[in-house]
C-alpha cells in the first residue's frame, strides 16, 4: 500500500508540470493586458508601458516562465500583481472559507443522499422512490446561482433565520460560523445530493437483488441490518467513487456558490484574479486545485480498500 | 423508514426552534459597513488612477487645497497662502497641528515630496510640473512654489477632484519612485487603514484617526471639516449585485456606493433604505474614435458619427430611468464654470441625413467601424449596441467586438490597425470631476502619440489648452474653454454623450453623507 501511495505522489509530479505549462501558457495567449488594468481609467500608454516593465511583462515568454518556474521550484507562487502581497498568503487567507463550505457540503451531501438513495431502493417503485427521483432531476436541473438566490429570498430576508452573505471564521465562534454555512452548503449539495442518491440508488438495488441478500433474509436478519451492513457495504465502492467524483466537481461549484453567497474563499480569489489577469494568483490558485484533485483521485482509491476487502494495492 | 423520517422531522424543527434570531452584522452604530463599486487592490492612489484608489486616498490622506461645492477651490492642509504680484511664487503655509497616524508632524518637506511624486505621474501635475521651477522649504510648515512663467492652474491642480488627486505622504513614502507602488500606508487623513486587517478581496478596514485636526468650516466637497462620526469603517467587497443589495435590505450592511439602475426598484420598495444622489454632477459618457486609422482617421467621417449619435438613445439603453440621467450639450459638465452648448448643435439630438451627407462627402467606401463592445459593466454594457445602431443608421458599416472591460482597457493601448487588433470606436464613462476643464479633460489632449488612447493630433487644439493653463483671469480662462470644446467637436476627438447619476444607497439610520465627486465618509453618522 505505502508502495503504492509513494508511487502515486511521484506521479503528480509530472501532471503538476503539465498544469503549469499549460496555466502558464493559456493565460499569456488569453487577451487582456494586467498592466492596463492595473493602470486604471485615466492612464495613457506611456503608464502603462512603465508598468509592464516594473511587471517584467516586456520580457520574452520563455524568460518569465523560467523565472516563474524557478521560483515555484523553490515553493514561491510570486506576488500578486495588484495586492502587493505574496500569492502563498492569499491562498491561505482563502483556503479555509474555501475548505469549510467544501467539508459541510460533503457532509450534508454523504448524510441526506445516501439515506435517501438507500431508501428509494429498498421502496423501489413505490411513491417514495417516485418523490426521490423527482427530487434528483429538479436537483440536476436548477443552477446553484437560481436555488441560491430563492433560499436567501426565503430563509434570510423573509424569515430572518440566517444572513444573506459573509463568512465567519470558527474563532468568531461555532454558530456564526455555521449560520453563514448553511444556505451556500445547502444550496451546493443539493446537486451532489441528485447526483449521490441515483447511483447509490441504483448500486443498493442491484446488491438487493444479490442471491446472498435473499440468503440472508432467509436466515431471518432484520431488514435494517440486511440493507445497512450486507447491502450498503457491497454498494459502496460505486457509491465512494461518486462521492469522489463530487467533491472533484466541487472545486469548479465552489466559484459560483462563494460569489453569490459572498464567502472570501479560493473561487472567489479565482475569479477576481482572472477578470484582473493577475497571473500569478490564477497560476497558483489552479496549481493548489490541481493538487488538491489529484490528492482526492489518491485517497478515494484508498478508501476503496476500507470497503472491499477484494482490493488490494 | 417511517421511524427515521420523523426522527429527522424531529430534528429540523428543534433546530429551527433553537435557532437564536439572527444578529444583524451591522448594528453596532460604531461601525460601518459599506459595499464599494469595487475591491480595493492598489493602496497608492498615485500609481494608479483606478476609482477605488482614489476613493481610499481620501479616507487616509488629506490635500492641501480641496474643491467645495462651488466649484472654488479652498485651502484644506493650508493655513494661508500667497501669491506674488508677478504670480511666479506660490508661498504656502501648513495648519499647525497636523500629524501623520504615527504622531510625527506633517512638514513642508513631507508636502514638497509629496507634490513632485504626483507631478510625475498625473496629467495635470505632469503640466503643472513643466512650470515648476523649484519647491523649496522655509521651515516647518511653510514652503515656496517657484514657476518659471505664470501658470493659471496651479491652485486647481492641488485641488483636483479626481484621479490622480494630489494626496499628501510622509516625505518618506512620497521618495518611493512613481513608477513603483508605496508599501508604507501612513497618511495623515481622517481615518486610518489598518494593514493588518486588510483582506484583499474581501474586506479594507479604516479607523478613526484620533489625532486629526479638521478645518472648522462645514464640510463642502472635498474642503471644509472633515470630522470622523464612527470608530470604524469596513469596505466589504461583495462582487455580485444581487447579494449586496440583498444584505443591504437584511440590515447587514449600510451603505453601497453603486446600486446598479436596474435593480433601483427593488431598492425603493423598501422603507429602511434611502437612495441618496451624492454626487449631483454626475458622469459622462464618452464615445472615443481612434484618429490613427480609417475610416475615424478622416475629420468629415468623425463628423458624421457625431451626427449620427444622440446622447438620448445612450442614456435610455443604460439608465433608463430620467430621474438618473440628462442630455448636456456642455463637453465640461452642464452647470459648472465652463459649461457652453458651443459647437454642440448635432450632439444631443441624431441627423442622420447629415451624417449620410458628410460620409458622401468623405467617401466613405463601406471600411467597417472595429466597435469594442464592454460587456461586464453595467454602466457601460448596452452603450456599444446602440452605438453599432445609430452608426448603421447614419451610414456606417459596424463590427461591433464584444468583450470583457480588462480585454478593452488592453486593446484600446494597441496603435495597430483594427485587422491586426487595433480598433476603430469604443465607449467608457467619466466621473465628473475628471471633465471639468480642458486641461484634466483626458480626452482633449490631442498630442498625437502621447495622447490619450485614439491619439489626436491637433496643433490648434493643444494651443489653446496651453493658453488656457496660462491664463490666469478667470473670465479669459472661460472663453478660451469655449474655444477649446468648439475646436474639439470640430476636429471630432470625441463625442460626450450624456450625463448619468449614481445615487448610493444606504439604510435611513445613516446620514450627513457630505456631497462631491467621490464617496467621502467624514461627516457620516449611524444610530437610531
Amino acid at each position: 500500500m505505502l508502495a503504492v501511495i509513494g508511487k502515486r505522489l511521484i506521479a503528480t509530479i509530472p501532471v503538476m508540470v503539465m498544469v503549469a505549462v499549460v496555466v502558464f501558457m493559456m493565460l499569456r495567449l488569453t487577451p487582456g493586458d494586467p498592466a492596463a488594468v492595473i493602470a486604471g481609467p485615466n492612464a495613457n500608454s506611456a503608464q502603462i508601458e512603465e508598468i509592464r516593465e516594473q511587471l517584467d511583462l516586456n520580457r520574452p515568454l520563455w524568460e518569465q516562465f523560467a523565472i516563474w518556474a524557478g521560483n515555484l521550484f523553490r515553493g514561491d507562487l510570486g506576488e500578486s500583481f495588484f495586492f502587493k502581497a505574496e500569492v502563498t498568503d492569499l491562498i491561505g487567507q482563502r483556503i479555509g472559507p474555501t475548505l469549510a463550505l467544501a467539508t459541510t457540503t460533503i457532509i450534508l451531501t454523504v448524510l441526506l443522499a445516501v439515506p435517501m438513495g438507500i431508501i428509494a431502493a429498498y421502496r423501489r417503485g413505490t411513491w417514495v422512490d417516485r418523490l426521490v427521483m423527482g427530487f434528483s432531476v429538479l436537483g440536476f436541473s436548477v443552477p446553484v446561482f437560481v436555488l441560491g438566490y430563492l433560499l436567501i429570498y426565503i430563509f434570510a430576508i423573509q424569515l430572518g433565520l440566517v444572513p444573506v452573505q459573509g463568512y465567519a471564521p470558527l474563532a468568531d465562534g461555532f454558530w456564526p460560523f455555521l449560520q453563514r454555512l448553511i444556505l451556500p452548503s445547502l444550496t451546493l449539495s443539493v446537486i451532489y445530493v441528485a447526483f449521490i442518491a441515483r447511483i447509490t440508488r441504483a448500486s443498493v438495488m442491484e446488491i438487493l437483488e444479490e442471491d446472498y441478500i435473499r440468503t440472508a433474509r432467509a436466515k431471518g436478519q432484520t431488514e435494517r441490518r440486511i440493507l445497512f451492513f450486507h447491502a450498503l457495504r457491497n454498494a459502496a465502492v460505486p457509491i465512494v467513487t461518486a462521492i469522489g467524483i463530487g467533491i472533484g466537481l466541487l472545486i469548479g461549484s465552489v466559484v459560483v456558490t462563494e460569489s453569490v453567497f459572498n464567502i472570501p474563499g479560493l473561487g472567489r480569489l479565482t475569479v477576481d484574479a482572472v477578470l484582473g489577469r493577475d497571473y500569478p494568483t490564477i497560476q497558483g490558485v489552479i496549481l493548489v486545485f490541481s493538487f488538491a484533485y489529484v490528492m482526492i483521485n489518491l485517497l478515494i482509491d484508498i478508501a476503496y480498500t476500507l470497503f472491499d476487502p477484494r482490493i488490494r494495492y | 423508514m417511517m421511524s427515521l423520517g420523523h426522527r429527522l422531522l424531529g430534528f429540523v424543527a428543534a433546530a429551527a426552534l433553537i435557532t437564536p434570531v439572527i444578529e444583524h452584522a451591522s448594528a453596532d452604530d460604531s461601525v460601518l459597513k459599506v459595499v464599494m463599486h469595487s475591491d480595493l487592490k492598489i493602496v497608492d492612489p498615485i500609481w494608479t488612477t483606478a476609482y477605488i484608489s482614489r476613493n481610499y486616498g481620501y479616507m487616509v490622506y488629506d490635500t492641501l487645497f480641496a474643491m467645495d461645492e462651488e466649484l472654488n477651490v479652498q485651502p484644506q492642509m493650508v493655513e494661508s497662502y500667497e501669491i506674488s504680484d508677478d504670480s511666479l511664487k506660490y508661498t504656502f503655509t501648513l495648519r499647525d497641528g497636523l500629524t501623520w497616524h504615527d504622531g510625527a508632524p506633517v512638514t513642508s518637506e513631507d508636502a514638497i515630496a509629496s507634490i513632485s511624486r504626483w507631478g510625475e505621474k498625473d496629467s495635470m501635475g505632469q503640466l503643472m510640473m513643466t512650470f515648476v521651477d523649484d519647491m523649496t522649504a522655509v521651515d516647518e510648515r511653510t514652503f515656496e512654489l517657484n514657476l518659471k512663467e505664470p501658470y493659471g492652474l496651479v491652485l486647481l491642480s492641488l485641488a483636483k477632484p479626481s484621479s490622480n488627486v494630489p494626496f499628501i505622504m510622509p516625505k518618506r513614502v512620497a521618495e518611493t519612485p512613481s513608477s513603483e507602488q508605496i508599501s508604507d500606508y501612513t497618511g495623515s487623513g481622517p481615518f486610518v487603514f489598518e494593514q493588518d486587517e486588510w483582506a484583499p478581496g474581501d474586506k479594507a478596514v479604516f479607523s478613526k484617526f484620533e489625532g486629526y485636526v479638521p478645518r472648522d468650516e462645514p464640510p463642502s466637497w472635498a474642503s471644509g471639516g472633515k470630522v470622523a462620526k464612527v470608530d470604524r469603517i469596513e469596505w466589504v467587497w461583495i462582487p455580485d449585485h444581487q447579494t449586496a443589495i440583498n444584505a443591504l435590505l437584511n440590515g447587514e450592511i449600510d451603505l453601497m456606493e453603486a446600486p446598479p439602475h436596474d435593480l433601483i426598484p427593488v431598492i425603493e420598495a423598501d422603507e429602511s433604505i434611502v437612495l441618496n444622489d451624492t454626487n449631483p454632477l454626475g458622469n459622462q459618457y464618452m464615445f472615443r474614435f481612434n484618429h490613427l486609422h480609417p475610416p475615424f482617421d478622416n475629420q468629415t467621417v468623425r463628423q458624421a458619427a457625431l451626427a449620427a449619435l444622440n446622447q438620448e438613445d445612450f442614456l435610455k439603453g443604460v439608465v433608463g430611468n430620467p430621474d438618473y440621467y440628462k442630455t448636456c450639450e456642455a463637453m465640461f459638465i452642464c452647470d459648472t464654470p465652463f459649461a457652453t452648448g458651443a459647437g454642440a448643435e448635432h450632439l444631443v439630438e441624431s441627423d442622420l441625413e447629415l451624417s449620410k451627407k458628410l460620409l458622401e462627402e468623405a467617401g466613405y467606401d463601406g471600411t467597417p467601424v472595429t466597435l469594442m463592445h464592454s460587456t461586464d459593466l453595467q454602466v457601460l454594457t448596452n452603450l456599444a449596441p446602440v452605438a453599432k445602431q445609430l452608426l448603421e443608421r447614419g451610414g456606417f458599416t459596424v463590427d461591433m467586438q464584444s468583450m470583457d472591460w480588462q480585454t478593452l482597457v488592453s486593446r484600446r493601448a494597441k496603435k495597430e490597425a483594427p485587422a491586426e487588433g487595433g480598433w476603430n470606436a469604443f465607449m467608457t464613462s467619466w466621473v465628473a470631476g475628471d471633465v471639468l476643464n480642458p486641461i484634466s479633460t483626458a480626452g482633449l489632449i490631442a498630442s498625437c502619440d502621447t495622447a490619450f488612447f485614439g491619439w489626436p493630433c491637433d496643433e490648434e487644439l493643444e494651443s489653446l489648452r496651453d493658453q488656457f493653463a496660462r491664463e490666469t483671469d478667470a473670465d479669459k480662462q472661460r472663453e478660451i474653454a469655449f474655444k477649446v470644446q468648439e475646436r474639439a467637436l470640430e476636429i471630432g476627438t470625441h463625442g460626450y454623450m450624456g450625463q448619468w447619476y449614481q445615487p448610493m444607497a444606504h439604510r435611513n439610520n445613516v446620514s450627513g453623507i457630505v456631497h462631491g465627486p467621490a464617496p467621502f465618509f467624514w461627516n457620516i453618522e449611524k444610530g437610531g
